[in-house]
């Protein structure tokens, strides 16, 4: 056997094994052509047009950016909501490798996973809104604007991408079977992981920080001081929401990937997350209340932008942190579930009203929805979701690795 | 679970947390030495005197000349575009619009709108790469060269003055009034100031515009309101007015205080060296402490072990 047909011979298997799902191509093209594939392969390209339609004719092309409002529906949903809801890769991993509280193991990975992926497609929205893409690595090696708070996010999200993606590595590795490089980055997940949240406390509040600088513009039920620490609280009940709705969903739809250690161990780990997202969520609950004392604002509680602050804070905050108490009481797990659903739900109204619906409140005159930037957004979305079904299906994210048990 | 000797921890630790302290300091002593800092003596702003503009326009098409913009659709002469309020544009750095009231004896007012090149600016303090600067002669500058699109300054500006190039999809800059730089840098009076046929825009040293303000104000007290708008609004702005009628009147921002804009993130920015330091010291003191307690529980369940054995 000559040495071509030798590595042939070993490449062959590894494709099918870790690439094809144990498939030969045929049968693997076959099995991709599914209704649902069709459906999201559909929704994918549609948004990939309108996302080549931008970078020819400009953002003008597929969004109602004016000059009182650059910022519309790609960033509010997709930068603004979806950084908290990838907060579950820090909080799980501080929950198990700092606080070594072990019965979380079983989803730590899934929860870096989805942090990843997150803030990988936050940095993909980004991509698309900003005027010149090209430059995103200037703020980090070309030109410098310390007192710039989104100075400190572009720093943080870059460096918290690539410590995700490290924390991540070691399953990927397993996978390609790099025994060395697993090893090597394990030595260093504690540094890794402290890391991880430094960065995370840092620019999630940094997220909020960033609408300090607009206090006219920025309604004053959702305009406080506290706005940093509100984006970091939040973001923890979210990332918790997140693992627990995750958690629910690879249960239905990844059984086969998972091990019978993941599988029995959900509904534990459920009831744990729910109370400790109970105990976030009241928490943010009470600054959000100090937040509006410190303005004097409760006149404007009567207003129309009032009870839409009311319903923010009393369904979306208080309700879910009621549930979860009543939840991980009576170990509903259905009920948990549902809980985390609502509190995701009330954490991308929250981004939504201080990003998009409350900002440039006062002006009489607004745009603030795209119907070409929303499917954008619904396809990057849904690209999101291929992506992470790609993972979960190849790599041992909701198992343990045969060889390394 | 993975094993992290002490000593690596701590080095990796002590070494990001080192980095990174550095980092935020360095960041922060630049902005301390600017605490006390009240502005270059010599900058020079421009003084807009509504009681003057008659509404002519030619400081628009001025603007238009010198800084090569497309000419409007509607032409200069052309009165009927006072019938709508506008702003500026990416294509218009200024504009002028009429106010009118019934009670205003003097008949309608006309008032110039463009970037108010701000003492200490909302806009460079929101850019993370510096493309805009407060210069020591004055102007509010852009530098097109770094500027990666992230309209973070348009949000920021409390004028709602920089405006961007939406529909330009490889070069979209920011645009706005740069008190003519280009013509400053030369010893040039900015355009719209050069062309007002009745003074109504006076270019100059803003310490002497503001006496110049005050002296018109103190000798006409019939004819101006006794109020400087620039002077403070927002820490000071370079571009000052003043005026025969109250100026919410004619759409100007009159709710803006008189802290500079840049001062509503200086805290939270001095937070952050503060998780820098402490986040690593506590996050790995919590590590520490909870590896030690399973080294405890472990030992203790192995005693137990022992301890049934033998007997």
């Amino acid at each position: 056997m000559n040495k071509q047909s030798r590595k042939l011979a070993v490449v062959g298997p590894w494709i099918r094994e870790n690439l094809l799902l144990g498939l030969n191509m045929r049968e693997y093209i076959k099995k991709l052509i599914s209704p649902f594939n069709i459906v999201v392969g559909f929704i994918v390209i549609i948004g990939l047009y309108f996302i080549i339609l931008r970078f020819s004719r400009g953002l003008a092309a597929i969004t109602s950016a004016s000059d009182v409002q650059p910022w519309g529906l790609t960033l509010a949903l997709g930068l603004f909501s979806v950084v908290p809801l990838s907060a579950s890769g820090y909080v799980l991993g501080s929950a198990v490798y700092l606080f070594r509280l072990r019965e979380y193991y079983p989803v730590v990975k899934n929860a870096i996973l989805i942090g990843f992926l997150g803030y990988f497609f936050a940095v993909v929205f980004l991509l698309i809104d900003l005027g010149r893409p090209w430059r995103i690595y200037y703020p980090m090696f070309v030109s410098y604007g310390p007192a710039s708070v989104m100075f400190l996010v572009a720093w943080h999200v870059a460096l918290y991408l690539s410590c995700q993606a490290l924390e991540f590595s070691p399953s990927a590795f397993e996978w390609l079977g790099l025994k060395t490089f697993r090893k090597r980055v394990l030595k260093i997940n504690i540094g890794l992981t402290i890391f991880g949240v430094i960065l995370s406390t840092l620019h999630q509040s940094a997220l909020g920080a960033m609408f300090l600088l607009m206090p006219g513009k920025l309604h004053p039920l959702w305009y406080t001081t506290y706005i940093p620490w509100l984006f970091f609280i939040s973001s923890i009940a979210a990332g918790l929401s997140m693992v627990i709705f995750i958690s629910w969903l690879t249960k239905l739809f990844f059984k086969r990937r998972a091990d019978s250690n993941y599988i029995k161990s959900i509904d534990n780990i459920t009831l744990g997350l729910g109370k400790a997202a109970s105990f976030v969520l009241i928490t943010y609950f009470a600054l959000k209340w100090i937040g509006l004392a410190q303005g004097h604002n409760w006149n404007l509680l009567v207003t129309s932008w009032g009870l839409w602050f009311l319903c923010e804070i009393l369904v979306f905050v208080l309700l879910p942190c009621i549930l979860f108490l009543i939840g991980s009481r009576d170990k509903n797990l259905g009920l948990i579930r549902f809980t985390s659903i609502l509190t995701i739900i009330g954490i991308i109204i929250n981004r939504l009203n201080v990003s998009l619906i409350a900002f440039n409140w006062n002006l009489p005159h607004r745009e603030l929805l795209h119907w070409r930037e929303l499917i954008v957004v619904i396809s990057v979305f849904t690209f999101a979701i291929l992506v992470y079904r790609w993972i979960v299906n190849r790599m041992p994210v909701l198992h343990e690795h045969p060889d390394y048990k | 679970m993975k094993k992290t000797n002490r000593r690596s921890f701590l080095k990796s630790a002590s070494l990001l947390g080192g980095t990174l302290f550095g980092w935020g300091i360095l960041g922060n002593a630049k902005k301390a030495s600017g605490a006390d800092f009240s502005g270059h003596p010599d900058r020079f702003g421009m003084l807009t005197d509504l009681t003057r503009c008659m509404g002519c326009r030619r400081c628009e098409e001025a603007c238009v000349d010198t800084n090569n913009l497309p000419a409007p659709q509607i032409s200069f002469e052309d009165k009927s575009v006072f019938e709508n309020k506008r702003r500026p544009d990416s294509k218009t750095y200024t504009v002028v619009n009429r106010y009118y009231d019934s009670l205003w004896v003097e008949g309608p007012v006309y008032s110039k709108v463009q970037c108010n090149h701000c003492e200490e600016p909302a806009c460079a303090s929101a850019c993370l790469v510096g493309a805009l600067k407060k210069t020591p002669e004055g102007p509010v500058v852009y530098n097109e060269k770094v500027c990666i699109g992230c309209k973070y300054c348009i949000n920021a500006c409390p004028f709602y003055i920089p405006t961007y190039e939406y529909s330009n999809a490889f070069h979209p800059k920011v645009q706005k009034c740069f008190m003519c730089y280009h013509k400053i840098d030369k010893g040039e009076v900015p355009a719209c100031s050069g062309v007002c046929p009745v003074e109504a825009i006076t270019f100059g040293k803003r310490s002497q515009l503001i006496s110049l303000a005050r002296n018109r104000i103190s000798t006409r007290p019939d004819k101006y309101l006794d109020h400087i708008y620039g002077e403070h609004e927002a820490g000071g702005t370079g571009w000052l007015y003043i005026s025969g009628v109250p100026f919410e009147r004619l759409d100007f921002a009159t709710n803006l205080g008189t802290t500079p804009f840049p001062e509503f993130t200086k805290e939270f920015l001095a937070f952050v060296p503060l998780v820098l330091v402490v986040w690593p010291t506590l996050l790995g003191g919590i590590y520490l402490f909870s590896k030690r307690r399973d080294e405890v529980s472990m030992t203790d369940a192995s005693n137990q072990n022992r301890q049934v054995d033998q007997s």
